[in-house]
């Protein structure tokens, strides 16, 4: 035996226990695993943890009594200065993340070792309106797909970042993107499009995982040829928006995928787009084999505030009081809207049940009998500029919220006293790729543009909103002094973990909002966190700034 | 005058023309407006334009064969520009303004004033109120009356006093370098860089209005337009 055979057997008896577990554990992630993914916990596989979106990991080994004592594992530092929106995937000790603009990166979830990186460069005429960042990925037997800046759609292998193909959703140069993680429904990905600064006409298309070729598209902005065309005067449908930037939900037993539809174009000036401009700011639910429409949902008609309806739907199985006052169980959908209003919606009928405000909102006061907002006179964008509460930000954005089924309650992050003072310029000529806006919101508050945060709660803060779903009612407010982009996550363990613009990643209790432990991560949370396990340890992984961070207890 | 001809400008436009002003034409304009001979875009005297259009047009082209450039702004960036002028305008007619000595000026800012008791000028002077080493550079004379006359009339969000109470009941009031759901980081009386955790508080809260005091009938007019013209000479520091 040789030296370097001698050196090499200590190191190979202390490799055992990895290459066992990697050995034993890894197996394609099959679309009946990403169903019944609360029936391995340890893993994270898809964008909100599960179809039906609620971003809860029933992990329970953090605790409120313990959570004191998380410490930092690794940091994965992206070689990207772009905000880093991801939530990452975890599959079977394997976490995959995107370094944006549209890099897929594979390392080991227990010491952030790269086993591989896949690298792509978007077409230089992508154009996304707020920034060149992707939200995540999707998995589906050994294959990732990635949506990209450039509106193409790739498929990786999991095992080496190989690409597998690489599809042409949209034209990038007549400002289409995609930067939300694709859904995963049966043999399909799920993409739609972004661009509705861009006057596109957005879409929700299913390609077959294996070829990438195009199953179904249904188009956002209403044709010729849909139901809801009518709601489009002239040809406005043809720049009409409707933009698609985060994942939707699935529901098995009725076969719907529910996805929230962006803004119409142009944004903030509506007379060359006179109606409800269907089916932008509406929540749709579609075939999932055919991308019919099986029903819509409009929370904002007409839109005139960039009041996106685009965020995760919520899809959660309780008993819910009817007008009759019987209780029942029902397959409900639940849903904080950028536009300030909390709703609760049947998902089987797309019937509207509930809607409240969580924040300031001046737009509207009430509903008619069939749920549609009333409006308020005299509150839309003039050339004299009108101030709308929420501001165009909204009363939240496409920051994930939470469900957690622990608590019984809805947990939204939250933009509280904010406005925006809503100008409209004449109107724009549609150029090909070109911003199609009309106006420009602004802030009634000058803020200096620094690091530093001078805010008074009455110009504007970000907050952790707890609401009790069944009645609308805010049951506890976390409040920051700066405003956040950050999503929630929630846990079995009754913990909440959330962050802000402030650079702390933190953990409340969920069923009180009283904060029990911080990380200063020095750089914004723009993103979801998430949580998994390897071999019985659990971790908390967030994006803030430009990094990974992951934490466990203390051993 | 036709005044940003498409629709009244709001607060925030001319707040937007401000800080695009401030950015790219006081350089050479100053701001005022006034330190390019002939012309006072803070006065709506021009050489060239007769309207805001041709405003406009000169802010985009650029004058070919002078030192002006052309720019690169949006037709509604250009817009809030012309408002921001209009604005000044409109603000600058009842100001005393710059006639005065900015020699003595300086004197009264150092001897009678106490404005060093609370600002600093090349390295002289407290830390704790705004640094005016460059204000000539940033702010018009008319905005710098006010200030001296009426501090509450405008707080810019990063001059704003922080006021802390601990637990055995003494307080700190400084001047706020930053916050958040935690913690307040301030600069105190003694200049010192000091966090609190506000958990460790029994009060915390913004002083609601400035530290300032007005000068209102403490300065005669002539004073105050010598300490309004030695803070309007105030460029910044040079580089040798």
């Amino acid at each position: 035996m040789n030296v370097r055979a001698l050196l090499l057997v200590p190191a190979a008896c202390f490799l055992v226990p990895i290459a066992a577990r990697s050995q034993t554990a890894q197996s394609p992630v099959t679309f009946d695993r990403i169903i019944r993914a609360d029936k391995e916990p340890q893993n994270w596989l898809t964008y909100s943890g599960g179809v039906a979106s609620q971003r809860y990991s029933p992990l329970t080994q953090i605790t409120p009594a313990n959570v004191k004592n998380l410490e930092l594992q690794w940091i994965y530092q992206a070689k990207s200065l772009e905000k880093f929106e991801a939530t990452a995937l975890v599959v079977d000790g394997i976490l995959y993340t995107v370094q944006a603009p549209n890099d897929v990166i594979a390392l080991d979830a227990v010491n952030g070792r790269i086993y591989w990186t896949y690298s792509y460069t978007p077409e230089p005429e992508a154009r996304p309106c707020c920034g060149r960042i992707n939200r995540g990925l999707a998995i589906l037997g050994d294959t990732l797909f990635m949506g990209t800046i450039d509106a193409h759609l790739i498929a990786l292998d999991a095992k080496n970042g190989k690409p597998l193909w690489n599809t042409t959703v949209a034209k990038a140069a007549s400002g289409y993107a995609i930067t939300h993680a694709p859904l995963i429904v049966k043999d399909k990905v799920i993409v739609g499009t972004a661009g509705g600064e861009y006057g596109i006409r957005g879409f929700i298309a299913a390609y077959d995982a294996k070829t990438g070729k195009e199953d179904w598209r249904f188009y956002t902005v209403a044709g010729p040829e849909d139901p809801g065309h009518s709601s489009w005067g002239g040809d406005s449908w043809k720049t009409g928006g409707g933009s698609i930037w985060v994942t939707g939900s699935y529901d098995l037993a009725l076969n719907l995928t529910y996805w929230g539809v962006g803004n119409p174009g142009p944004d903030w000036n509506g007379d060359p787009r006179p109606g409800d401009n269907l089916y932008t700011n509406s929540v749709v639910a579609l075939d999932a084999d055919t991308g019919k429409l099986k029903w819509h949902y409009q929370f904002s008609p007409h839109d005139e505030f960039d009041y996106d309806a685009v965020q995760v739907p919520v899809l959660v199985d309780m008993d819910w009081k009817d007008t009759k006052g019987q209780t029942k169980p029902r397959k409900m959908m639940f849903w904080a809207n950028r536009n300030g209003l909390f709703y609760a919606i049947d998902r089987t009928t797309g019937e509207f049940l509930m809607g409240k405000p969580f924040v300031e909102v001046n737009w509207m006061n009430g509903f008619d009998e069939k749920g549609r907002p009333m409006r308020v006179p005299g509150k839309v964008p003039t050339a004299e500029g009108t101030l709308i509460f929420p501001g165009n930000q909204g009363g939240t954005n496409w920051y994930s919220p939470s469900y957690s089924p622990g608590t019984g309650l809805f947990y939204i992050p939250a933009w509280v006293n904010y406005s925006s003072i809503y100008v409209k310029t004449p109107d724009d000529e549609y150029s090909e790729g070109r911003r199609y806006a009309g106006g420009l919101p602004r802030s009634p508050v000058p803020f200096a543009r620094s690091a530093q945060n001078f805010r008074k709660e009455d110009e504007g803060y970000g907050a952790v909103l707890a609401i009790d779903p069944k009645t609308g009612e805010k049951k506890w407010e976390f409040k920051m002094t700066d405003v956040t982009d950050a999503g929630i996550l929630t846990t079995a363990s009754n913990l909440l973990f959330s962050g802000g613009r402030e650079g702390y990643f933190f953990a409340l209790d969920a069923k009180t909002g009283a904060p029990l432990w911080k990380a200063a991560v020095g750089g914004s949370v723009a993103s979801g966190a998430m949580s998994y396990a390897v071999d019985g340890k659990q971790y908390v992984a967030v994006a803030a700034g430009n990094s990974l961070f992951t934490f466990a207890l203390r051993q | 005058m036709p005044l940003f001809a498409q629709h009244e400008a709001s607060p925030g436009d001319i707040d937007d023309g401000r800080r695009l002003f401030v950015a790219n034409c006081a350089l050479c304009h100053g701001p005022d407006g006034g330190s390019v001979p002939g012309v006072e875009l803070g006065r709506g005297k021009f050489r060239m334009a007769s309207n805001d259009e041709g405003l406009k047009n000169i802010i985009r082209k650029g004058i070919p064969g002078t030192a002006m450039p052309p720019h690169t702004f949006s037709d509604f960036q250009t817009g809030t520009i012309v408002a921001y002028m209009h604005f000044m305008a409109a603000s600058s007619a009842d100001t005393t303004a710059a006639g005065g000595d900015p020699a003595k000026g300086k004197v009264i800012f150092e001897g009678k004033g106490g404005c060093t008791n609370c600002h600093r000028v090349r390295g002289v002077g407290s830390r704790l109120g705004p640094e005016l080493t460059d204000i000539g550079a940033l702010r018009r004379a008319v905005e710098l009356q006010q200030s001296i006359l009426e501090p509450d009339a405008e707080v810019l969000p990063q001059n704003r006093y922080y006021r802390v109470t601990l637990k055995d009941g003494t307080s700190v009031t400084g001047r706020l370098l930053n916050q958040d759901a935690f913690t307040v980081q301030l600069l105190d009386p003694h200049e010192h860089l000091v966090t609190y955790s506000k958990v460790n508080l029994a009060k915390y809260a913004f002083v609601e209005k400035s530290t300032m005091p007005s000068y209102k009938g403490r300065l005669s007019p002539g004073e105050l337009s010598d300490v309004v013209s030695y803070l309007v000479s105030l460029k910044g520091i040079v580089n040798p």
